[in-house]
C-alpha cells in the first residue's frame, strides 16, 4: 500500500513515484454519440490504477485507447516522455489482458505464452525459460501442453495474464479479466492479483464495475461516469470523502440528505443541527455505518432521530434497516444483526460524519 | 414418424441408384446392344486396360487441380478483403460475389464462349486495339478455355467457406496479436491462415470434386484437347452405348470424390479449433 | 489507425482491394459482355458492339420452341420445389432433433448431390428408371430435382432450426400445447424465412438445372436444355437475349433471397451450405 502521503501525492497527480503514464485531454466520438469528454490522468509507475464505471461509461474505451485498439479523436496519450497514441499497438510497451481472454485456440498454453515472445525473434531457450517462468508464477506449468479449450475460465484467465506479463511490458491494461469467473473465485483472484502485480512491480490498469473489487485492489481509484471522471483518488479517500452525490451512491451505501444552512444552522426537514459550512443549500452524504443507537456513544453532540423499521436485509455479520420517520425521512442504517427489532426505535450520527457533497450534473 | 418419408425417398432415389450403378458395371452388353444382367469383371478388366481411360482421368485431375488453386488464389484474398478491409460495405459485397453463384452456370459457360472465339469479342478487341494481328488459337477449344472458365464458375464456391471460416475467427484474437507485439503481416501468419484453413480445404474440395466431374464446359468450349473423363462417360451412355463401362468409370468417380470428401473432412477436423 | 485491425498494413490493404477489383471484374465482365451483346446489332462476337437494337429481343419473343420450353422449367421447378421441401424439412428436423440408427449415414446421404457432380446423380437415376422401365419425360427430371435439391432444402430449413430458440417451443408446450400444435404455432412460423428462402434458392437452381436434366429428358425440353441443344448447333445472338433475361430472373431472386435471409439474421448460409456437405 501506498502511505498516506504517497497517495495524496499521486490522488494530485504531481510529486511522488514517477510518472508513466500521462493522459492528456483525451476525448472520443463515435459517429454521433460521445463516449469520452476531456480526460486527463496520470498513472505512476508501480501503481494499480482502477478506471471504475458502469457500464457505457466508457472505462473500456479509455482503456482500447491506451493499448492502441481505438484512437482518441482529440487529446494525447504520452508514455515517460514519448508520445503513446502514434504508434499502433504492436510498438507499445503495453499489453492487455482481455476480458474473454482470446486465447489462440490453435496453440497450446506454452505457445500462447511464447508467442509475443517468438514475435520479438528471442532464441528458442530464451524463450523456454521466460515461459517457464510464468507459467510457474501463474501456476500454470501442469497444463503446459493443453489447449485453451480444455482448460477451466480461471485457468485461461492466468494463461492470458502470463502471456501478457512474459513481454515485461511497462504497463499492464486488464479488461474486466475477472467478470466472467464465479464469486468466490473472483475473489480469491482478486487477492492474487494484487500480490501478482506487487511482486512484479508494473503499473496495473484495472478496469472494471464492481466497486468492492476497485476497493479492495487499487491504489487508486478513477470513478468515470458518462464519460467524464467523477472522482480520482486512494480507496480510502473516495469513500470517507466523496465529492459527488454520484460517488458517494456508486461507491458503498450512502444516505443523501437534503438541506438548507441558514445563520450557522443546518436543516433537514425536523432534524436541524450546527452547521460546518457556509449558508445555503446543502446536499450531504451519510454512511449508514456511521448511524448507531441512540445514547450507546455517551455523545452530547449526536443529531438524533427516530422512526420505525420498513425494511431490513440481512447481510451476515451486519443489517441494513430502513427506517422511516414520522417527518418523511427515510434512513439506511447499518446495525449488527439482531431478531429484536421492534416499533419505534431511536438512532443517532455524528454532525462531522454528514459530509457536503457536490451535485452530479444530469450529463446529456 | 417425420424421418420415415424422406428417408424412404433418399434410399429410394439416392442410394439404391448408386447400388444399381454399382451393378451395372458388372453387367454387360449382348450382341444386340441390350444390357444382359450377367455378372463379371470383365468391364473392370478392360477399364484397366485401355489408357485413354487413365490418361483422360488424370488430365481431368490436372484440370481440375488447376481450377482449384486459381479459385483459391482469386477467392482468399478476396474473402479476407470482404472479412477484414470491407467495413460497413461488407454486405454489398458479399451479395456482389453471390450473384454469380446463381445465375445459371450455362449462360457464364456460353458468355465465355463468345469471348474467347475466334471471332469472338477478346479477339477482335486484341486486334482493334493492335496487340494480335490474328486471332489466338488456344483460346477457345483447349483445356485452357476449360480451366478458365471452371476457375469462373467456381471461384465464388471457393470464396464462400473461406468467408464463414474467416468470420469466424474472434476479432480480439486479431487485437491481442496485435497487442503481443505482431505486426499485421505477423498475424496473418501466425493466427488469421491458421485458423482459416478449414474453410480453405472445404472450398478446395468443392472445387476440385466438381470441377472433376464436370462435362459441360468441356463440351461446350474444350474442343479434341479438352476433353474430361465425364465426356467419355457421357459418350458411353450415347453415341458409344456401352453401359455397363459407363457405369464402371462414373462408379469409380463416386469411390473417388467420397473418398476425397472423407479425406477432406478428416483434415478440417484436425485444423478446427473452435 | 482503424488499418492495424485488419490485419494488414497500409500497403498490403491496396493490393487487396486491387486485387478484390480484379476478381469482381473477372466475375461480371462476362456477364456484362453478354447483355450488351444482346444488342449488338452485328450479332455475336466482334468488337466493339454497334447498330444497338432489340432485333434479338424480337426473335426471341416469337420463338415458340423456347417459351414452350420455358412452360416445361416452370413446371419442373414448382413440382421440385414441393418435392424438396415436402421431404427436406422433415429431414431437417429428423437431423436437429431425432435419434435413429443410421444417423451420420442419412445426413451424408441427403447432403451428397449438392457435392457430387451432377453426372453421377443424373446416371444414377438414369439406370434406375432404365431397370424399372419408367420411360424418360418430365417427370423423371421432377424425380431427378427433386431428389438432388432435397439437399438445398434440408441445409436451409436446418440452419433456421438451428436459430430458433428451443425455450419457445418448451414455452408452448409449457403453456399446454401439444407436439403438433406446438410445430404449427410455434416452430414453424419460425421458420417461415427459411423456407420462403428455400423455395427461392430451390425454383431458381431447378430453372438453371442441366447436369441432371442432360441425362433424364425425354421428348419435351427444359429451357437450359433448350438453349444446349442449339448452342451444339451454333452460337445465335438469340441467345445472347434469352441469357440476359435469365441473369435478370436469377438477379431478382437472389436479391430476394439475400434479403429475407438477412431479415432471419443470418447471411451466412450458403457457406453453411457448402460447409455441412463437405
Amino acid at each position: 500500500m501506498l502511505t498516506k502521503e504517497q497517495s495524496e501525492r499521486t490522488a494530485s497527480g504531481t510529486l511522488g513515484p514517477a510518472m508513466l503514464l500521462d493522459i492528456r485531454k483525451v476525448a472520443k466520438t463515435f459517429g454521433k454519440s460521445v463516449v469520452l469528454r476531456d480526460i486527463s490522468l496520470k498513472v505512476a509507475e508501480g501503481e494499480f490504477l482502477t478506471i471504475l464505471g458502469e457500464s457505457g461509461s466508457g472505462k473500456t474505451t479509455l482503456l482500447r485507447i491506451i493499448a492502441g485498439f481505438e484512437s482518441a479523436t482529440s487529446g494525447e496519450v504520452w508514455m515517460k516522455g514519448e508520445r503513446l497514441d502514434v504508434l499502433p499497438p504492436y510498438k507499445r510497451r503495453v499489453n492487455t489482458v482481455f476480458q474473454h481472454y482470446a486465447l489462440f485456440p490453435h496453440l497450446t498454453v506454452e505457445q500462447n505464452v511464447g508467442y509475443g515472445l517468438r514475435v520479438e525473434k528471442q532464441t528458442d531457450s530464451e524463450i523456454t525459460a521466460r515461459v517457464e517462468q510464468a507459467l510457474a508464477r501463474v501456476k500454470m506449468t501442469a497444463q503446459a501442453k493443453a489447449k485453451p479449450s480444455k482448460i477451466s475460465g480461471g485457468q485461461q484467465q492466468r494463461v492470458a495474464l502470463a502471456r501478457a506479463l512474459v513481454k515485461r511490458p511497462q504497463l499492464l491494461l486488464l479488461d474486466e479479466p475477472l467478470s466472467a469467473l464465479d464469486a468466490n473465485l473472483r475473489r480469491q483472484m482478486q487477492v492474487e492479483l494484487k500480490s501478482l502485480q506487487r511482486e512484479v512491480g508494473i503499473a496495473f490498469v484495472f478496469v472494471t464495475h464492481d466497486q468492492e473489487e476497485a476497493m479492495v485492489m487499487s491504489d487508486r481509484i478513477a470513478l468515470l461516469r458518462m464519460g467524464e471522471l467523477e472522482q480520482v483518488a486512494s480507496p480510502r479517500e473516495i469513500y470517507s470523502h466523496p465529492a459527488t452525490a454520484y460517488t458517494a451512491q456508486f461507491i458503498g451505501h450512502t444516505n443523501l440528505l437534503r438541506t438548507v444552512a441558514q445563520g450557522g444552522v443546518v436543516r433537514c426537514n425536523s432534524l436541524s443541527w450546527p452547521a460546518l459550512f457556509p449558508d445555503g443549500p446543502a446536499l450531504l452524504s451519510l454512511r449508514p455505518e456511521n448511524i448507531r443507537m441512540a445514547g450507546s456513544s455517551g455523545s452530547q453532540d449526536a443529531v438524533r432521530f427516530r422512526g420505525h423499521l420498513r425494511h431490513r436485509a440481512f447481510h451476515g455479520s451486519t443489517e441494513l434497516l430502513q427506517i422511516e420517520c414520522a417527518d418523511g425521512l427515510s434512513f439506511s442504517v447499518r446495525a449488527p444483526a439482531r431478531t429484536d427489532w421492534q416499533g419505534e426505535l431511536e438512532f443517532e450520527f455524528d454532525q462531522a460524519d454528514a459530509i457536503p457533497v457536490r451535485e452530479s450534473a444530469e450529463r446529456p | 414418424m417425420i424421418t420415415m418419408p424422406p428417408l424412404l425417398w433418399v434410399s429410394l432415389f439416392l442410394l439404391a441408384p448408386y447400388l444399381l450403378m454399382f451393378c451395372y458395371s458388372f453387367w454387360s452388353l449382348s450382341a444386340s446392344q441390350t444390357i444382359v444382367h450377367s455378372w463379371s469383371l470383365e468391364t473392370y478388366r478392360q477399364l484397366l486396360r485401355v489408357d485413354v481411360y487413365w490418361q483422360t482421368l488424370l488430365r481431368s485431375m490436372w484440370i481440375a487441380a488447376r481450377v482449384m488453386l486459381f479459385s483459391l488464389l482469386l477467392g482468399y484474398p478476396l474473402a479476407y478483403f470482404l472479412s477484414f478491409r470491407a467495413g460497413a460495405r461488407k454486405d454489398l459485397f458479399y451479395q456482389l460475389v453471390i450473384i454469380p453463384l446463381w445465375v445459371s452456370y450455362l449462360v457464364r459457360a456460353y458468355a465465355w464462349k463468345t469471348i474467347l472465339g475466334s471471332d469472338g469479342v477478346l479477339n477482335t478487341l486484341l486486334q482493334y486495339a493492335h496487340l494480335t494481328s490474328h486471332p489466338l488459337d488456344f483460346l477457345l477449344y483447349s483445356p485452357f478455355a476449360v480451366v478458365l472458365t471452371l476457375t469462373h464458375i467456381y471461384t465464388p464456391f471457393t470464396f464462400l467457406p473461406i468467408y464463414a471460416s474467416l468470420e469466424h475467427i474472434p476479432r480480439n484474437l486479431v487485437e491481442a496479436s496485435h497487442d503481443l507485439g505482431a505486426s499485421p503481416a505477423q498475424t496473418f501468419w501466425r493466427v488469421i491462415l491458421p485458423l482459416s484453413i478449414p474453410g480453405v480445404l472445404a472450398g478446395a474440395t468443392f472445387a476440385f470434386v466438381l470441377s472433376l466431374g464436370d462435362f459441360l464446359a468441356p463440351l461446350l468450349l474444350g474442343g479434341p484437347s479438352g476433353i474430361m473423363i465425364s465426356n467419355i462417360v457421357v459418350s458411353l451412355f450415347g453415341a458409344a452405348y456401352n453401359w455397363p463401362l459407363g457405369a464402371a468409370i462414373s462408379f469409380c468417380m463416386l469411390v473417388l470424390v467420397v473418398a476425397l470428401l472423407f479425406l477432406s473432412e478428416r483434415l478440417e477436423k484436425r485444423w478446427s479449433f473452435s | 489507425m482503424e488499418f492495424f485491425m485488419s490485419g494488414v498494413g497500409v500497403k498490403g490493404s491496396r493490393w487487396l482491394t486491387a486485387h478484390a477489383i480484379v476478381v469482381f471484374a473477372f466475375l461480371y465482365l462476362p456477364i456484362a459482355v453478354l447483355i450488351i451483346y444482346s444488342f449488338n446489332g452485328a450479332g455475336v462476337g466482334g468488337f466493339p458492339p454497334r447498330d444497338l437494337t432489340l432485333d434479338w429481343y424480337r426473335t426471341l419473343f416469337a420463338d415458340g420452341a423456347i417459351w414452350e420450353s420455358v412452360g416445361n422449367s416452370l413446371l419442373v421447378a414448382g413440382c421440385a420445389v414441393a418435392i424438396a421441401l415436402g421431404l427436406g424439412i422433415p429431414a431437417a428436423l429428423a437431423l436437429d432433433r431425432a435419434q435413429f440408427p443410421g444417423k451420420a449415414v442419412f445426413r451424408r446421404l441427403v447432403l451428397l448431390p449438392l457435392i457430387l457432380p451432377g453426372i453421377i446423380t443424373g446416371l444414377s437415376l438414369l439406370m434406375l428408371f432404365n431397370e424399372a422401365h419408367i420411360k424418360l419425360s418430365l417427370l423423371t427430371i421432377v424425380l431427378g430435382h427433386g431428389t438432388a435439391l432435397i439437399s438445398v432444402a434440408t441445409t436451409e430449413v436446418f440452419a433456421g432450426l438451428q436459430k430458433l430458440d428451443r425455450a419457445q417451443e418448451e414455452a408452448s408446450l409449457d403453456l399446454g400445447a401439444n407436439y403438433w400444435q406446438t410445430f404449427l404455432r410455434v416452430t414453424l412460423p419460425n421458420l417461415k424465412l427459411s423456407i420462403i428462402g428455400a423455395a427461392l434458392l430451390i425454383f431458381t437452381l431447378s430453372m438453371d438445372e442441366i447436369a441432371v436434366s442432360f441425362f433424364l429428358i425425354g421428348r419435351n425440353n427444359t429451357l437450359p436444355l433448350e438453349i444446349w441443344g442449339r448452342l451444339r448447333r451454333g452460337i445465335t445472338p438469340e441467345i445472347n437475349a434469352i441469357s440476359t433475361i435469365i441473369f435478370i430472373f436469377s438477379l431478382a431472386a437472389i436479391t430476394l433471397w439475400y434479403r429475407l435471409r438477412k431479415a432471419e439474421g443470418t447471411t451466412e448460409v450458403a457457406a453453411e451450405l457448402i460447409d455441412t456437405a463437405v
